[in-house]
């Protein structure tokens, strides 16, 4: 069984006569990822990447059932476009796109809340489930099917971690990225559940990083309601005070929390053990599988 | 992008936030000639872009010529944790009987604005947030709405604000709320607001920090940006020009990466194999020839850097482009200044793999040994 995605999934990608939007839009149908659609103003009766373009995303949902986008639009316009794929009532949204200014995921954040589409991202490389979709820009050739599965803020941290993993033969259920800013759609905790309830989850990798409270969020929600086993990482250790680290939400604030240290330490009081190097994460993963 | 405290009061000060007569300068006579016109006393403020420049000897409160001359001379041009300090902000005192905290930020645990007032004002705010929260009156504000001037006035009645200024601070507050949604701010602070015995109400300091990401629909401050840049360090204004996610810090092993997380961990296994990290730099996604030479560029640039890993995993990054921007760079180099240890994995790493030129670096494989190694070889510089 595979976690929100799967072969029948109906992807519409918004953005797909954009440069990245095409070639990943490609790289997904390559994959074995259903596209049937493409959504982009102004472009409605052409082809891109082998399928058709519609002018919006609910028009889309009327002539090709999607119930599913990915978003490869640019920056300023994305914010609106995840408000149309929430208007059009997907299952599912996936946005990739980096740099939605703040107060624009603000306003998308208070209108999901009202909406039962689920929103990954956005500024995350997407989800993947081996052999069956991969939903974003993820390598598909370094994941392998399996029964770890895998959550991550970091795009560049999850190849590193699957790699770990692979190269022992350890393979995943779903990987997913829910991204770097500071306001998301899934979230650890959410993500967390959804590993809990597949039945063909039997481990679970959680990389987490610097900045907010969402990693102690979880290890607070995996001490009371996770059974299955879970390994842990965080990325910046070494991060001074008060500078931004990449990630518009990797800043440890002057008050001291947000630290990697914090988050372990929650963790580590969940019985989440916590690698010092992506390897050491791979060496709990394997002792849970036995 | 955080402002600098004149540009931040500037804004303030358009929108209606009542502030001091102030103006800038940048040597002793311009110090002296706005001291004159604004009135003795006055304040004398280093404008950089750092928190607790007063116990830094950044801000000198000065009351005739001798003293404004002598303050002049100790900041302009003092080193100021790092920063430079080139501009001064002369101001006029104000005579407060009461300073309060107002400020605007985002909650990104609630995913909405959080508007603050406390009474505890002129302090570190982030200090009494963690000692006292108690003291800090918030109120959430919904981001599809705005701020309606009910939750400024219970704010303000929550944080206990005398009911002789009540009514202004909440205004103080509208205004700012307005200012941080129309100009994209993340944070917008006034620290101390300061109350005076005519029951007037002052900002004596503005913070106005922008969201970097809204740049493009605010060209107004993205023009202050250019100037709020200035002065500060000469390798993190390098890296703006190119573009990088750069961070400077205290240790001898530079380090070049894609994607802030890869990036962090490589940093942490520096330190993890007894290094010490010089920086953090971020490629980014997609990084073409040109631009890894740009990083390798940068890092050879920091004087404190002996020995360099390039870390790449690949996804929408090549290997193929990686290996020829790190040629690009090395080829020019009649000897390579300082080691330079290379891990390609991902995209197209086999294709990097043939192109790069392992006369010019050390080849590992994985990330751990790639890291071992370069500490190993910072050391040796050291030995």
């Amino acid at each position: 069984m595979s976690v929100l995605v799967d072969d029948d999934t109906r992807v519409v990608v918004q953005g797909i006569t954009g440069g990245e939007g095409k070639f990943h839009a490609e790289q997904m149908i390559e994959y074995g990822t259903n596209v049937v659609a493409g959504a982009v103003p102004g472009k409605g009766g052409q082809e891109a990447a082998g399928v058709p373009v519609y002018d919006t995303v609910h028009e889309a949902v009327e002539e090709e059932n999607a119930d599913t986008s990915v978003i490869f639009v640019p920056p300023a316009f994305a914010g609106d476009a995840i408000f149309e794929a929430l208007d059009s009532e997907l299952d599912l949204a996936v946005a990739i796109t980096e740099g939605i200014p703040t107060q624009d995921m603000a306003k998308v954040n208070k209108r999901l809340s009202e909406t039962d589409t689920r929103l990954i991202g956005p500024n995350c490389p997407g989800l993947i489930t081996p052999g069956e979709a991969k939903l974003g820009i993820l390598p598909g050739n370094i994941f392998s099917d399996g029964k770890v599965g895998l959550v991550s803020r970091s795009g560049t941290l999850t190849y590193q971690v699957v790699d770990n993993l692979t190269n022992r033969g350890i393979g995943q259920t779903t990987a997913i990225g829910i991204g770097g800013d500071p306001i998301i759609g899934t979230d650890f905790v959410d993500a967390l559940e959804l590993f809990e309830n597949d039945d063909e989850t039997e481990a679970i990798v959680m990389c987490g990083e610097i900045g907010g409270e969402d990693e102690e969020e979880a290890a607070a929600f995996i001490d009371e309601h996770v059974d299955t086993p879970v390994a842990g990482f965080i990325a910046g250790r070494t991060a001074p005070p008060g500078k931004r680290m990449g990630h518009a939400g990797a800043i440890v604030s002057g008050s001291g929390t947000g630290t990697a240290e914090s988050k372990i330490s929650a963790l580590n009081d969940a019985g989440v053990p916590v690698g010092d190097t992506p390897e050491e994460v791979a060496d709990h993963i394997e002792e849970f599988l036995g | 992008m955080k402002l600098h405290e004149y540009q931040a009061k500037q804004v303030f000060a358009d929108a209606g936030v009542p502030t001091p007569s102030s103006q800038l300068a940048s040597d002793v006579d311009g110090v002296l000639t706005a001291a004159e016109e604004i009135g003795y006393p006055v304040a004398v403020k280093a404008q950089v872009q750092v928190g607790g420049r007063g116990k830094a000897g950044g801000i000198e409160l000065v009351e005739n010529d001798e003293e404004a001359r002598e303050a002049a001379e100790s900041i302009i041009g003092m080193d100021l944790k790092g920063y430079h300090v080139g501009q001064v902000l002369v101001e006029g005192a104000v005579d407060f009987t009461d300073e309060l905290y107002v400020g605007i930020t985002m909650d990104r645990g609630e995913g909405k604005p959080v508007a603050m007032v406390s009474t505890k004002g002129g302090v570190n705010i982030e200090e009494v947030a963690e000692e006292d929260p108690d003291a800090i009156a918030r109120e959430h504000i919904d981001p599809a709405f705005g701020m309606h001037p009910f939750q400024a006035r219970k704010a303000v009645y929550d944080a206990g604000v005398d009911k002789s200024v009540a009514n202004d601070v909440a205004s103080v507050l509208t205004t700012l709320y307005d200012l941080w949604e129309s100009r994209d701010g993340s944070d917008a602070e006034i620290n101390p607001l300061m109350v005076t015995a005519d029951d007037e109400v002052i900002a004596a300091d503005a913070v106005m920090n922008i969201d970097e990401d809204a740049l493009f629909r605010q060209p107004e401050l993205a023009e202050m940006e250019e100037e709020a840049a200035s002065g500060g360090d000469e390798l993190e204004q390098k890296a703006d020009e190119y573009g990088f996610d750069y961070v400077r810090l205290e240790g001898n092993v530079g380090i070049i990466g894609n994607g802030a997380g890869l990036v962090m961990t490589t940093l942490d296994l520096v330190d993890y194999y007894g290094g010490e990290p010089a920086n953090f730099l971020d490629v980014g996604g997609g990084a073409k020839a040109e631009r890894i030479a740009n990083a390798l560029d940068m890092v050879f640039s920091d004087d404190n850097v002996d020995s360099v890993v390039f870390n790449i995993f690949g996804g929408i990054t090549r290997g193929d482009e990686v290996a020829k921007g790190i040629n690009e760079a090395l080829e020019q180099f009649d000897e390579i200044p300082k080691p330079v240890v290379v891990r390609l994995a991902g995209t197209n790493w086999e294709e990097g793999m043939e192109i790069l030129n392992e006369d010019l670096v050390t080849v590992e494989q994985t990330l751990e040994d790639a890291v071992q190694r370069t500490v190993e070889y910072a050391e040796e510089v050291n030995e």
